[in-house]
């Protein structure tokens, strides 16, 4: 695991109020190599901000605390790295697409002047000119006129704000890019030319991206390997080919399939999972999706299922066995 | 006895901005027979919630005519269209902004009851609030809760109750599934499907999510800045789309399915949504059709039936 550029290792985060301890993230695992797109699906409330928030050390003040595990970002423990040291990597090694464009950039300064400021931060060019000159290269990059470099966010449109976002967390070519939905806010014909574009953008400087999101579309699109996130883990894991076309699964991504309308085939009802996802601060016992579960079993209700792993495919839960993980092989295994 | 339930003639709806006339709705003819569904797709900013509104008189129309099983009720007074608003309901989009925070359910649901004057006994509105709570699924202990204390799936279906207090014939339903995570939206799609089947509903359902809208629709209208571009039986849009906008919408939905999302060619278009204030004469769609001529600006096109029950507005159509 040498050439991992991220490793996250056991990582339990929780939100502590005064009120109560929420279990946000609980015992993630997640290997992400050069090159490669992941794609983080859940529901609200899974936990995949809270993941991203953690490898940007970005977690709210005092609140969230990562209680247990370990971060590593090409090689670099980042869990316990000073605020300072953070600066550095931050945007530098790695940056965030946030999901909202309206509301993740400063509407007082120009798209410009935003977009100068990483690369004046993480001290990438000496001189002006040199500045302004790779400015309009990273806008010409993303499809967007330089000469709007002087307009304000509220003068473009959803689109052309998101592509200010992605042109901000490319500027500096990072190692790793967290999309945290990205083209949710977007219409579908303005999010098809998004995502053609962070396709394109992540093959010409290589870097490699963790794509968050709740559709599974676009994960079939454009991501390599895929972690379906269930109250805080990562309950299924594989290549796309694992989730997409192989016949085991998780009894939850089987329900998250089954509750979106097809396209090609005409079913009369939908077949949604029952019932909601468990309070975050008041976990069951045993496997978190027993209380939802149409296969639930006793065994479910009292033991956290293990993870079975074969040919890197991963599942969590008590319906495999032994049997289906081959044996039991750690060495080759994604997550 | 007519069959259509919902009929609009021509309707318009222009707003007035510092910068000119907006365009919202211009010129739209829709029919909705009973116990259908229409749903109206496009992007933001066609028109499909103002149209939405339209219909059920909660904006005037500019021009342009709403018949009501046959009735017009474009010029009725609003004493009279009180009336009519008992058959006629609105379910939002946003749960959060729709629900008045300092009402408890049992308020919000029995509150069309009271402003309508439909049942006047405190006891036997008490019984239909109960009745609605279980029609949609929501368990009695919440009745004295408060909109915050729950989550947005259940939030839906408070608003799916409230719609339903007056018993109406007719819900227009905005984007109602658009702000709910996939599982809890089946959920609702399910519980608007079983409801239709039951009390023989009409729905008109406004949204931008296609493999929604091929779901739960029996005719589809493909909106484009204000106008109608496509309109035809659900199943022949998807298997046959004409318009090149709708050949577009259709070719950017992300599919769930590996196969044929590597696969696909893709065919983007290009730029974004042209401004609707004053809009040229023409397919206002030419901006961005990779098919454009001159034809296409200079004139307005037209809906025309290529087969029967199919119409688009395209000049590549003779």
């Amino acid at each position: 695991m040498e050439d991992a550029i991220l490793n996250i290792n056991d990582l339990y985060v929780e939100y502590v109020t005064d009120d109560a301890r929420i279990f946000a993230v609980n015992g993630l695992d997640l290997v992400l190599f050069k090159g490669e797109t992941l794609g983080l699906v859940g529901e609200t409330g899974a936990g995949k901000t809270t993941t991203a928030l953690s490898v940007m050390q970005l977690l709210p003040e005092r609140t969230g605390v990562i209680k247990k595990g370990s971060i590593k970002l090409d090689g670099v423990e980042i869990t316990k790295a000073t605020e300072n040291k953070m600066r550095g990597i931050r945007g530098d090694n790695v940056s965030m697409v946030f999901q909202d464009p309206m509301t993740s950039l400063n509407p007082t300064i120009t798209v410009g002047e935003q977009i100068a400021e990483v690369l004046v931060l993480h001290k990438k060019y000496s001189t002006k000119a040199e500045i302004d000159n790779r400015v309009d290269e990273i806008m010409k990059m993303v499809r967007l006129q330089p000469e709007r470099k002087n307009e304000y966010p509220h003068q473009l449109s959803g689109g052309m704000k998101q592509r200010i976002v992605i042109a901000i967390a490319l500027a500096c070519e990072p190692k790793l890019l967290l999309a945290d939905e990205p083209t949710t806010a977007l219409d579908v014909t303005i999010q098809a030319q998004v995502l053609e574009l962070m396709r394109e953008l992540k093959e010409k400087i290589n870097t490699s991206m963790i794509l968050i999101t709740h559709d599974l579309g676009i994960v079939a699109q454009a991501c390599d390997k895929v972690a379906i996130m269930y109250a805080g883990e990562i309950i299924e894991g594989g290549t796309v080919e694992d989730i997409f076309l192989a016949k085991n699964h998780h009894p939850y991504t089987v329900g998250l399939f089954n509750s979106i309308p097809n396209l090609t085939s005409k079913a009369s009802r939908l077949q949604p999972i029952a019932g909601l996802m468990p309070d975050p601060t008041d976990l069951p016992s045993g496997c978190n999706f027993s209380t939802r579960c149409p296969n639930c079993m006793e065994i479910c209700k009292e033991k956290k299922p293990p993870k079975f792993i074969r040919n890197g495919h991963m599942i969590r839960c008590h319906l495999f066995n032994k049997s289906f993980a081959g044996e039991e092989d750690h060495s080759c295994v994604i997550y | 006895m007519c069959d259509i339930l919902i009929e609009t003639r021509d309707l318009k709806k222009y707003f007035n901005t510092s910068r000119g006339l907006l365009h919202a709705v211009d010129g739209v003819n829709l029919t909705i027979n009973k116990g259908n569904t229409l749903g109206v797709v496009g992007e933001s900013g066609c028109g499909k919630s103002t149209l939405g509104r339209l219909v059920l008189r909660l904006l005037e129309p500019t021009e342009g005519k709403i018949y009501y099983d046959g009735q017009c009720i474009s010029n009725y007074s609003r004493s009279k269209m009180d009336k009519m608003r008992t058959k006629m309901q609105i379910i939002f989009q946003d749960p959060n902004a729709s629900l008045n925070p300092r009402m408890t359910i049992s308020e919000i649901i029995a509150e069309p009851i009271k402003v309508c004057k439909t049942i006047r006994d405190s006891r036997e509105r008490d019984k239909k609030v109960s009745e609605l709570m279980d029609t949609v699924g929501l368990a009695k202990r919440f009745i004295n809760s408060y909109p915050h204390e729950m989550d947005g799936g259940r939030r839906q279906r408070i608003g799916v109750a409230r719609a339903l207090a007056l018993d109406p014939e007719f819900i227009v339903c905005d984007e109602p599934v658009s702000a709910l995570d996939v599982s809890i939206q089946a959920q609702i799609l399910n519980l608007l499907m079983d409801l239709q089947d039951e009390r023989r509903l009409s729905y008109m359902f406004v949204t931008h999510d296609l493999s929604v809208v091929k779901h739960i629709s029996d005719e589809i209208m493909v909106m484009y800045l204000g106008q109608c571009v496509e309109r035809t039986s659900s199943d022949e849009l998807f298997l046959n789309p004409i318009h090149p906008y709708t050949q577009a919408l259709l070719a950017a939905i992300p599919v769930p399915d590996l196969i044929t999302a590597r696969n696909s060619k893709r065919i983007n278009i290009r730029g974004e949504v042209t401004s609707p204030i004053d809009p040229k004469p023409g397919c206002r769609f030419s901006a961005r059709c990779p098919y454009a001529t001159e034809e296409c600006t200079g004139e307005d096109i037209m809906l025309k039936e290529v087969s029967p029950g199919h119409w688009v507005a395209c000049t590549r159509c003779k």
